[in-house]
């Protein structure tokens, strides 16, 4: 097993981000215009490393599939963005926020990246507050805050319930001043198909234009992958329609480790699937249970209406099970229970798929208008979805996927295993560990855009002044266009029975079934031969219309689907190999007396890194160990 | 609302499909059952699933959070932008909306602004060169002061929040018989022009982002029919914000009072 070199700097945790600043190489400022950067990706990591880049006076080109970089999936992040400004006075710091999250991500990520994150946390706020983000203001004019997703100290800055939408906009704006002032060159409509490499360095990537069907190649200095996280491989998720593992597989497969692909995020408070033909779920914000009451009914199969129950017939579980922090235990925790009493038949709802979500006693205590102020967006939307009205009658919730921790192995300089690659926010593997903490996804993707990425991306650099990008007719990049000109035909010619959107929901099935809310051996076994035999169907059935050079929805995505399977099967086996629980990652045979996860830090305190070895080859699992000089591991306990 | 829970409809659906910006396109009949508890784009799933099935190219048509605030979806539904629910764009309308029996008539949002790619997709980057225009406030990373240094009264921060909910859809070009972006431009001046970080660009950027709209849209003529379909109804007052700005930026001495 190789060893993969983290690059943590030297130094006392505390000291290393700032020291590190001092002894990276910088590119001169008139070099730096002599650098093509690209990033891909224009969600908030990408967007916030694209304006930065640009500002800096590198020349950056932008790609982004969608028609707008404002429409990437950040926009749906409702409920915060944490920071360790201690503006509340209620003994917040950058050593707490940074502990908070090691715990929380169950003692599984690298301390120094996660130090380096909580220390940057401060200026993202300065940063989007000075590009006119609306944060919440209390009636002095000043940043208002609160308490998210398990934490004991209110951290977390907010937009009503539209966080991510107005970082996004604001990141967007960012990018698009830059675009205007000719630093940023933006492709939208582009579909990242490949990376190229020369002499074992990245030096360009090979995208689909959406709209015309040409595929053309782009060189530069060096490449950043800003393009999210996989839980669409379970189809029904809470991600948007489009996201999906294309850029970050095929940079897989073209050296890039990727790290921890069976951690994965189930998040507590969605809407419950309500058919068949569901085609994505709905997350509701989890500062819902500052609020709420979860609660099932005691009896089983109670099919009364939640307000026929009386107070002695309900169950509010979590703060039977966990009275110190009650219904705000982090995700896993919250999401393993619903599933556990759904699964002994105290589910609500027409399918016995939810839990209630109960505002009844906090409209009483803080009236209807302060309950309205603070979630009225949500529950306007939760009654469109559900036609319930959730001032009168409990909200119906279920967990579902919804993040992924996993994702392309990175160095301290969030650099890959291919050199001049880089990747940023969701898709990388970096700073969350087995379990992301609500209101942090926002922050990391900001982080590694505006603040670190920009500076660690000049150390690689400065050894390249004087190197011309490699020509986009070199023969590295010919043969990688025709390559993926050859892939979309492949798919026009299968000319099979069955659409992209049935393999990929059935897909989902075997993958959430399997490699889901909890996992064990044998079923991971079951999943892994079910998951290749529907893959071969898949490559011998799939029926994908229409031609190659116009608008073609299920062109697209058969190569996203074709994706997802490859990773599914990496997922299930990085589960297997991971004979313990942590985190987001449960596997039956290891849990507490308790039912808690039970960790292995003797055998598994470290990242799995895959590398792959070509189709239909079994990948090899590389460890980075985990070393923990400042927290000491313990177990999670949130009673 | 006619459909309880559950309870499946038959609709008979008249789709626009166009295979290109050039191309004529003409309506297609459907008859389509479903449940009330979908959602208006699943139903065009299973239609599109159905015209797989039999050798037909699906209908090319846009969405992608189905959550209501990415913007990417929307259609004309009999001739309504985003469709009958008010405050909803398309995405978050369900069938229990329709009723049995109903025709529905589903077609590409309509302006020159907005050129047809295929079915019911649409071109809206107009709305892009807007924000380039002008659209931001100019602070590089790293140049920001701590956040709490400057109070935004909260009426203010209130305010400049109801303009920036706008998720950029272009339903208000599509409902406006100018096809006109007054709704959509004015919603991001407002958004910068009512905080105080934005108060250093206000003149110049209300200036270039009116002008560069103009480039592409109709002129406003007061219909409002913009606010009615917006899934976020922003108000006209910004549009009135909008037009007073504009008239200083034309009107004032902009350096001689120390303006940009």
């Amino acid at each position: 097993m190789g060893i993969l070199e983290s690059k943590v700097p030297e130094g006392t945790l505390a000291d290393k981000w700032e020291n590190h600043k001092f002894s990276m190489n910088l590119v001169n400022p008139n070099n730096k215009r002599k650098f093509d950067i690209i990033v891909v990706g224009t969600g908030l990591a990408g967007a916030s490393a694209a304006a930065t880049l640009g500002e800096l006076g590198y020349r950056v080109k932008a790609f982004t599939f969608h028609d707008s970089p404002r429409r990437a999936h950040s926009i749906a992040a409702q409920g915060g963005i944490n920071a360790a400004k201690n503006y509340t006075n209620d003994g917040d710091s950058v050593h707490r926020l940074f502990y908070d999250t090691v715990k929380g991500g169950d003692y599984r990520s690298r301390e120094a990246n996660v130090h380096r994150l909580a220390e940057v946390s401060v200026n993202i706020i300065d940063q989007a507050t000075a590009q006119g983000v609306p944060f919440a203001r209390d009636y002095g004019g000043l940043l208002d805050n609160r308490s998210f997703g398990g934490a004991q100290v209110s951290r977390t800055f907010y937009a009503r319930g539209q966080t991510g939408q107005q970082l996004l906009i604001g990141a967007y704006s960012a990018l698009m001043r830059q675009v205007a002032a000719g630093t940023v060159e933006l492709h939208t409509r582009a579909e990242l198909l490949d990376v190229v490499k020369k002499d074992g360095r990245a030096c360009g990537i090979v995208v689909r234009d959406l709209l015309s069907g040409e595929v053309t190649p782009h060189s530069a200095h060096a490449v950043v992958l800003a393009t999210g996280g996989y839980s669409n491989v379970y189809f029904l998720s809470t991600n948007a329609m489009m996201c999906n593992v294309t850029a970050a597989w095929r940079a897989h497969k073209r050296g890039a480790y990727f790290a921890n692909p069976c951690y994965t995020q189930i998040h507590p408070t969605c809407i419950p699937a309500s058919d068949d033909f569901q085609s994505k779920l709905t997350l509701m914000s989890e500062s819902l249970r500052n609020d709420g009451r979860i609660w099932v009914p005691s009896a089983f199969d109670d099919a009364r209406p939640a307000g026929d129950i009386p107070e002695g017939d309900r169950d509010y579980y979590l703060e039977r099970k966990y009275p110190a922090f009650g219904n705000l235990v982090p995700r896993d925790v919250a999401s393993r229970n619903a599933k556990t009493v759904c699964d002994e038949d105290h589910g609500v709802g027409p399918l016995k798929n939810g839990v209630y979500l109960d505002f009844a006693d906090a409209i009483t205590r803080n009236g209807l208008d302060a309950i309205s102020e603070k979630y009225g967006n949500l529950f306007d939307m939760y009654q469109r979805i559900t036609g319930e009205n959730p001032y009168e009658q409990p909200m119906r919730i279920y967990p579902a996927i919804h993040y992924t921790m996993g994702g392309l192995w990175v160095d301290y300089h969030l650099m890959t295993t291919v050199p001049g690659l880089y990747s940023i926010g969701e898709a990388n593997f970096s700073d969350h560990g087995a379990n992301r903490l609500g209101a942090s996804a926002l922050m990391q993707g900001l982080a590694d855009g505006y603040f670190v990425l920009p500076y660690t991306i000049g150390d690689d650099l400065a050894g390249q002044l004087g190197n011309p990008v490699v020509p986009v007719d070199d023969p590295v990049f010919t043969t990688a266009v025709a390559g993926i000109e050859d892939e979309a035909h492949r798919w026009l010619s299968i000319n099979g029975t069955r659409s992209v959107d049935h393999f990929h929901r059935e897909l989902g099935r075997i993958v959430w079934d399997h490699i889901g809310m909890a996992r064990n051996g044998p079923g991971l076994e079951k999943g892994l031969s079910e998951i290749s035999a529907l893959r071969s169907e898949f490559h011998s059935d799939v029926r994908v219309l229409g031609s190659a050079d116009t608008l073609n929805q299920s062109l697209e995505k058969a190569g996203r689907v074709a994706d997802f399977f490859e990773l599914a099967e990496l997922m299930a086996r990085d589960a297997l190999e991971r004979s313990e629980s942590c985190g987001g990652h449960f596997r039956e045979e290891h849990q507490t007396p308790e039912g808690e996860a039970q960790r292995d830090d003797d055998n598994f305190a470290h990242v799995a890194a895959w590398e792959w070895n070509g189709e239909d080859t079994v990948q090899t699992r590389h460890r980075e160990e985990l070393t923990f000089e400042t927290v000491a591991l313990s177990q999670r306990s949130y009673k | 609302m006619s459909g309880s829970h559950g309870e499946t409809i038959n609709v008979t659906l008249k789709v626009w499909r166009q295979t290109s910006a050039d191309a004529p396109g003409g309506f297609e009949t459907h008859q389509q059952a479903i449940s009330t508890d979908a959602s208006f784009l699943e139903m065009l799933d299973l239609l599109n699933e159905e015209l797989n099935a039999a050798g037909k190219e699906p209908i090319a048509f846009e969405s992608d959070c189905r959550e209501g605030i990415c913007g990417t979806c929307g259609v004309m539904i009999n001739g309504r932008a985003h469709g009958p629910q008010k405050a909803t764009a398309t995405c978050q309308l369900h069938m229990r909306e329709f009723a049995d029996g109903d025709e529905i008539v589903i077609e590409p949002f309509r302006a020159a602004g907005f050129p047809v790619i295929r079915d019911l997709a649409v071109d809206r980057s107009p709305l892009d060169a807007i924000i380039e225009a002008g659209g931001y406030i100019s602070v590089n990373t790293g140049a920001a002061s701590d956040a709490n240094l400057t109070p935004v009264p909260k009426v203010a921060a209130d305010q400049a929040f109801d303009a920036a909910a706008c998720i950029g859809c272009g339903a208000c070009v599509a409902a406006c018989p100018n096809s006109a972006a007054q709704l959509f431009t004015s919603a991001k001046i407002g958004h910068l022009g009512l905080l105080p970080q934005g108060q250093a660009e206000r003149w110049s950027r209300t200036e270039a982002m009116v002008e560069t709209m103009e480039e592409f849209f109709g002129s406003c003529t007061n219909h409002g029919e913009c606010t009615e379909a917006c899934p976020k109804e922003i108000s006209l007052d910004f549009i009135a914000l909008m037009n007073r700005d504009y008239m200083k930026a034309k009107v004032k001495n902009r350096a001689l009072t120390g303006q940009h």
